[in-house]
């Protein structure tokens, strides 16, 4: 099946489907919904008003048997960051996208009024119907509802009452294999869904294929890339652990943000720590592996149930939990389990909330550890909306202004997830010039400054950070655009085996003849598109800094400040 | 003890622990290598991702001091 652009206009309630243009045919994912935002939105837009667009994209690889290869990537300008932005999320849909030859969906415009619409889509292109029945509801409700409106084979894109109400940290919920949910949580991206006053997006099942010019070419490929996935040891502890194993070792390393921010290293994190999660999600009957989409062999998610056995959440992921964890000094994993749980009902991007509560608590709040006043406030200011519940659903930023804090851990507005800069110097650099925010996916140094991953750079020193976050945010473009989850990446820097697999694979799919280098030029490629659109739209060099105290405030254990000097991160941008 | 022995804090993460412990304070030779407590432990070196002494990375050959904290860690990885 053909390719094609989807547009939906919200203004006048019509849409419409467009031949790929020849700029857009080798983009997908990230580097599709970075560059048609750079194209048609204009830098200076209000985010969440009608000259903002919300682009869908699966990758270039998605809807194909590729491995690991169903992540979805949604772009807009953000309501946090006043950035570009673009999350990536697993869930059936983007590959149920691909084989319907959605190329990208963008959605443009605002409607008049007070109605509320959802989108189905089908192979004849979308549709646009006004929605009551789920107006209001939580995502799983959504879920539950669409479930037996239509079947429970449809792919689901939807926002809760986070979004309805614009708050800034509203994500966009993805439905998974199992009817549970998956997250494009980063940067605000609901709120700019719920302003243009789209509910959800229904996709229809299709038993259609993805065109791949040379199957045999991508058989083979496929093959090598898998093993080289399942071979790689990081793959195996994250299908026991999931990301959740990092807590004892970031701990360890003195680099995990305790109190918000005020020291490295939290007494209780063995309490929350994967090994212990591990051992309740057995003892409870969870399943410790699962896949947030089909075709992934590694399996980081899982199921956690609550003390009767009951489902209580899936992926259960280590930025969460350090957040609600050691940032907000709760030692209880199901605490943090009902705040996660509630947090993904409400969509909110649960790094972002629970940032902003680790604030809140050092403005007085609440008690820090209090986990159960943690999911009051949830359920009873940020999903009804009083004007607390808004402040905290707008994120950390907006908590620090609204409590007279200072020590506000963001970049570019966004909330620092779950690595210390002091400590991991790395990851400061990634924070600091993302063209997105803070943001650990974005360059995510931790693997050789901590991991071992990649080579061995000393996460306190200063030299060879900046190359380092460079390179991984270059490569991170491109993996983002591919549709492969951003894990093939401990594959790829440790086996040499597994890039040049990746690459036949693009070349088999679609008749084409890249190398390595063109696909390094395309991470370059984005990341420039994406730091012109942020230039201009009033963003200097001034923006990419870290917060004043981390250059003035030691943290334990290692007594280090933010040492990396101003020039060196501009240096970052010399490519 | 006597001097030519030294007593740390071993740490043990992930898989490393089946069988055998989280932490635990233990007594080796002064001059012993990271790498010959591992072996020691029955670990396989070649499974060790990352070790470290006082939350400072090291290498197998290092040598640690009385009192030291020593963390090893098997392959691991997320984000």
């Amino acid at each position: 099946m053909a390719e094609k652009i989807y547009r939906v206009n919200m203004t006048n309630l019509t849409t419409s489907t467009e031949p790929v243009p020849d700029k857009w045919l080798g983009l997908g994912g990230r580097g599709l919904t970075s560059t048609i935002v750079a194209d048609e939105v204009e830098p200076t837009c209000h985010p969440l008003g009608g000259k903002n667009k919300l682009v869908v994209a699966p990758g270039l690889l998605s809807g194909t048997v590729a491995a690991n290869s169903g992540r979805l990537s949604i772009g807009a300008k953000s309501p946090l960051t006043g950035t570009i932005k673009e999350a990536n999320s697993g869930g059936t849909a983007a590959q149920m996208l691909a084989k319907l030859g959605c190329k990208a969906l963008i959605i443009e415009g605002l409607p008049e009024g007070d109605a509320w619409y959802t989108l189905l889509i089908s192979k004849d292109g979308v549709t646009i119907q006004e929605e009551q029945e789920l107006v209001g509801k939580g995502n799983f409700d959504v879920v539950a509802t669409i479930g037996k409106r239509t079947d429970e084979k449809h792919g689901i894109i939807t926002i809760g009452p986070a979004g309805e109400m614009k708050l800034s940290a509203a994500n966009i919920s993805i439905k998974d294999p199992d009817s549970h949910l998956r997250s494009s949580g980063r940067g605000g991206l609901g709120a700019v869904m719920g302003s243009k006053r789209v509910k959800c997006i229904i996709i229809e099942p299709t038993d259609a294929k993805v065109e791949i010019v040379d199957q045999e070419k991508f058989t083979e490929a496929n093959r090598a890339f898998t093993k080289a996935l399942v071979d790689n040891p990081i793959s195996q502890a994250l299908g026991t652990y999931g990301t959740n194993v990092l807590v004892n070792i970031i701990n360890e390393a003195g680099a995990l943000p305790t109190r918000n921010f005020t020291n490295g290293q939290f007494d209780g994190h063995e309490e929350i720590s994967g090994e212990t999660m591990h051992d309740i999600i057995v003892e409870r009957e969870g399943k410790p592996k699962h896949n947030c989409h089909k075709g992934c062999v590694i399996q980081c998610s899982q199921i956690y149930n609550d003390k009767e056995k009951k489902y209580k959440t899936s992926g259960f992921e280590y930025e969460s939990i350090w957040a609600m964890g050691a940032d907000c000094c709760v030692d209880n994993l199901d605490h943090i389990a009902e705040a996660d749980h509630l947090m993904d009902d409400i969509g909110v991007d649960s790094i972002e909330t629970s940032v902003a509560m680790g604030v809140a608590m050092e403005g007085g709040l609440l008690e820090f550890g209090d986990g159960e006043g943690i999911c009051r406030i949830l359920r009873e200011d940020v999903a009804k909306g009083t004007p607390l519940g808004r402040i905290i659903g707008c994120g950390a930023a907006s908590v620090g202004r609204a409590f007279g804090v200072t020590r506000v851990p963001v970049v570019k507005n966004q909330a620092i997830p779950a690595y210390d800069p002091r400590a991991v110097k790395g990851m400061g650099i990634t924070y600091a010039t993302s063209t997105q925010g803070a943001d650990h996916t974005m360059g995510y140094t931790i693997a050789t400054n901590i991991l071992g991953v990649g080579g061995s750079i000393d996460p306190l020193s200063q030299d060879g950070q900046v190359e380092l976050s460079r390179n991984l945010q270059i490569a991170t473009a491109a993996i983002d655009s591919t549709g492969m989850c951003l894990f093939i990446a401990f594959a790829a820097l440790d086996d040499e085996k597994c890039l040049p697999a990746l690459v036949d694979m693009i070349n088999a799919r679609f008749g084409a003849d890249l190398t390595a280098d063109d696909v390094t030029n395309l991470g370059i490629s984005i990341l420039k598109t994406e730091r012109a659109f942020n230039e201009a739209a009033g963003f200097t060099n001034k923006d990419d800094r870290l917060p004043e105290f981390f250059y003035e405030e030691p943290i334990a254990p290692h007594n280090v400040v933010w040492d990396i000097p101003d020039e060196e991160l501009d240096k970052f941008w010399d490519f | 003890m006597s001097t030519n022995e030294i007593s740390i804090t071993v740490k043990l993460f992930a898989f490393f622990r089946e069988n055998r412990f989280k932490q635990q304070e233990q007594t080796f030779p002064a001059t012993i290598t990271v790498r010959e407590i591992i072996q020691r432990l029955g670990i396989d070196p070649e499974e060790v991702g990352v070790t470290m002494i006082n939350s400072r990375h090291c290498t197998l050959d290092q040598t640690p001091v009385q009192g030291d904290q020593l963390a090893i860690f098997p392959v691991i990885g997320g984000g």
